[in-house]
């Protein structure tokens, strides 16, 4: 039986509602329960910001303010595998932006975001605190350090077809 | 001595007594992130399949990272009775050969040791004692002196290390005044950048007798090149710990936040579990060993946002809201976190609180320069042989620490900028090298010290092209409450783009000074004020750079000197 729209909503209202409770931290804030939905459900849909909303007893307006800020929330599904590269100084010096070019052209995409057939995320991070191994990226936010373009290329292109 | 520590202290001898000379072998695999990133996750799985398939039987634990980060993936080996023996940039089969020969009860393999520590063994012929690698001759550890050395998820090691003894100190044979009073003597400076005298600071806090009073811990760390704040997080917590409880302990304050950026999941997961296991051992929560001291600590995180790591932004974050910088005065000692008197300081000024108050402030005044007490934990990277986190004495001339502690540049190659401070530092050229580590004598150079990132630029780097990265940096993460730096960020990359296409006009550099000047009358805080210092002090040094940008035209395939890819997003 195919599951509704509304269904998956009430999924996804169910997951955020989970994350939003089970804070392991005393304080509880609009900007924590954002960060809990996000780790548990990787973006924040509508719903997220709805619940947060009411679990903060905040305005959907404030949640909005806090969720469009921090340049690390999502507001759509990421891909099957999520690809950062880093763009940080030690990392530009050690080769960066060939990294990055080499990954955005085995999985076409110029600029941050999902491939057509959703297998890969592509994300720039301003430093993965790995600089000592520059250049740094991580896949599915495991770190690889001294990367070359060629690595970068072959790893993405991994992504694609695993 | 309380009788609760007194039980801390024994236990924690009988477990070092347990690994170090016990009856089987101990491996000690480095991590934290720059250990990730070189392959440790893989290296820790591959020693315990190699063990299992020679069936060895020894004690492996994770450690933190012993701050070499271009030896890593590094695996140790400690024998019953004998030396640790280090072994860097191990690979699987490497890890095979070290547990099939040496922690099966053999010699150590020789030739892929780099150093050893302890009394000599047998097989140790021609390896060094590790402190006497260079590295690690120039280096005083007080902050990072466990660092590598103990399993950060263990507070029996660092208790072994006398860990806590400052706090056991401070709470049954000091006031709080007098605690106060060694950090003042110290005459330590706070390490997040602006350097401010900590005691000093803590003495605005101190004499507020509202009930509900906060000591924040900076570990935000945004600067790219950095990353000493998560290698003390992630190699040792209990130290952050204890001196945040020393800091509650000298104000009067009860209660803490370890403040840490969202997805670095390794500082905090060691975090959390550290202020875990204080609060089983009677270290934190009400009434610790008995004192009448109570003091609540827990860890907080932020969204990606560069401007978070400003002191009153942090509040801000950790109140939940956008990390937008408060208008000062008042200042936090008066209204902090939730409008309650507040003090801040960052991982590695608390860091060496324990030290201070354990062995008095004149012995921490006695290490270092006149105006700048103690040591100076430096992350070096970009192009210099030794990669890696280093703590030295301050008052070593920059030249010395690129050359004895991260043993030059590459062969035939010749250092030519220095990057220091994070991207609201500055670059250095090669006239100043010989400036002494220093917070005065640095930004006498036009640079800061900040939080002790140094990224080393040999021959072969376009200055103009590094400047841009920076200001991009800055741009991208200007919170955007201050138009001067919003928009003044943004016309400073068009313009630096322009010059990297070899498009920019003359007029194009005094247009830049002029924007630069008004980001530091008009911004509220550092990241606009500052947010000149890389362009300026590239122009001090590397002025001609820029100039034959303006008198050249696009020279035939240069590549590096087109467009930068960047984040396309910037905050609404
Ligand atoms: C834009 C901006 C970013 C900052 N980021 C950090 C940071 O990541 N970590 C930090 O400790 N201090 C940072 N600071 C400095 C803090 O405002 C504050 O001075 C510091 O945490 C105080 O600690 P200290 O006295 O121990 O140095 C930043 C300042 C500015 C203006
Ligand atoms: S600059 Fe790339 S990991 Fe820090």
């Amino acid at each position: 039986m195919a599951t509704t729209k509304a269904e998956l909503g009430d999924s996804i209202r169910e997951r955020v509602r989970c994350a939003l409770k089970q804070q392991p931290q005393p304080t509880v804030t609009v900007l924590s329960s954002l960060l809990a939905v996000q780790d548990a459900i990787h973006y924040l849909p509508d719903e997220a910001i709805e619940e947060t909303a009411g679990f903060c007893k905040a305005s959907v307006n404030e949640v909005w303010s806090v969720a469009s800020f921090y340049t690390n929330f999502r507001f759509t599904p990421p891909g099957a595998h999520v690809i950062e590269v880093c763009w940080g100084p030690s990392c530009h010096l050690a080769g960066a932006q060939g990294v990055l070019a080499a990954v955005q052209q085995e999985l076409n995409l110029f600029r941050e975001g999902e491939t057509d057939d959703r297998r890969a995320t592509l994300r720039y991070n301003t430093c993965l605190g790995a600089c000592a191994l520059a250049p740094v990226i991580s896949i599915d936010h495991h770190l690889k350090g001294r990367i070359t373009a060629g690595d970068a290329k072959d790893l993405a292109g991994g992504l694609l077809v695993d | 001595m309380s009788t609760a520590f007194e039980e801390l202290t024994n236990r924690a001898a009988g477990r070092w007594q347990e690994l170090t000379d016990g009856a089987e072998p101990w491996i000690r695999v480095g991590g934290g992130v720059s250990g990730q990133a070189a392959g440790s996750d893989e290296i820790f799985t591959s020693v315990l399949e190699s063990l299992d398939r020679f069936d060895v039987s020894a004690r492996v634990s994770r450690v933190g990272s012993l701050g070499l980060m271009y030896l890593e993936p590094i695996v140790d080996v400690t024998l019953p009775g004998g030396s640790r023996v280090f072994y860097g940039n191990v690979t699987k089969d490497i890890a095979n050969q070290i547990i099939e020969r040496h922690a099966g009860g053999g010699s150590p393999v020789t030739s892929r040791a780099f150093a050893f520590e302890g009394e000599k063994t047998g097989g140790l012929e021609g390896v060094p004692r590790l402190e006497d690698l260079p590295e690690f001759r120039a280096q005083v550890r007080i902050a990072t002196r466990n660092c590598g050395r103990i399993d950060p998820y263990d507070i029996l090691q660092y208790a072994a290390h006398g860990g806590y003894s400052a706090l056991e100190k401070a709470l049954f044979r000091m006031t709080p005044e007098q605690a106060l009073d060694e950090v003042k003597a110290s005459g330590l400076r706070g390490r997040g950048g602006a350097a401010f005298p900590t005691g000093v600071k803590w003495s605005f806090l101190a004499p507020s007798k509202a009930p509900d009073k906060y000591v924040l811990c900076n570990c935000e760390e945004g600067d790219p090149g950095a990353f000493n704040d998560k290698g003390i997080l992630e190699s040792d917590p209990h130290t952050l710990i204890e001196g945040m409880i020393l800091n509650g302990y000298a104000t009067n304050s009860n209660y803490g936040y370890v403040f840490i950026r969202h997805g670095h999941d390794i500082p905090i997961e060691a975090t959390r579990h550290a202020v875990g296991q204080a609060y089983e051992h009677g270290l934190l929560g009400k009434n610790i060993l008995g004192s009448g001291f109570s003091f609540d600590l827990e860890v907080a995180l932020t969204g990606d946002s560069y401007v978070a790591g400003e002191e009153t932004a942090l509040m801000e974050a950790i109140e939940g809201k956008r990390s937008l910088p408060r208008y000062k005065p008042p200042f936090p000692a008066a209204a902090g976190l939730w409008q309650k008197p507040s003090n801040i300081n960052n991982v590695k000024t608390l860091a060496y609180v324990p030290q201070i108050v354990f062995n008095g402030g004149k012995w921490f005044k006695s290490i270092g320069t006149e105006s700048s007490a103690g040591t100076a934990i430096v992350c070096l990277t970009g192009h210099i042989k030794r990669p890696g986190m280093y703590e030295v004495p301050m008052g070593m001339s920059i030249r010395e620490v690129l050359e004895q502690v991260g043993g030059g540049v590459s062969p035939g190659k010749r250092i030519k900028v220095l990057q220091t401070g994070g991207p609201l530092g500055g670059v250095l050229g090669d006239e100043s090298f010989d400036v002494k580590i220093d917070f005065d004598e640095m930004s006498k150079a036009g640079a800061i010290l900040g939080s002790g990132g140094i990224i080393v630029g040999n021959e072969t780097v376009d200055v103009v092209d590094l400047i841009r990265a920076l200001v991009a940096f800055n741009q991208y993460e200007s919170c955007g409450k201050c138009f001067p730096c919003r928009l003044g960020n943004t016309h400073m990359l068009e313009t630096l783009d322009r010059l990297c296409k070899y498009e920019a006009k003359p007029a194009d550099l005094k247009l830049m000074d002029r924007i630069g000047e008004s980001m530091k009358l008009g911004s509220l805080c550092g990241h606009g004020q500052l947010g000149y210092n890389p362009v300026a002090s590239a122009l001090k040094y590397f002025e001609e750079e820029f100039r034959v940008r303006l008198r050249v035209t696009q020279p035939e395939g240069k590549s590096t000197n087109g467009s930068m890819i960047l984040p396309t997003r910037t905050r609404p």
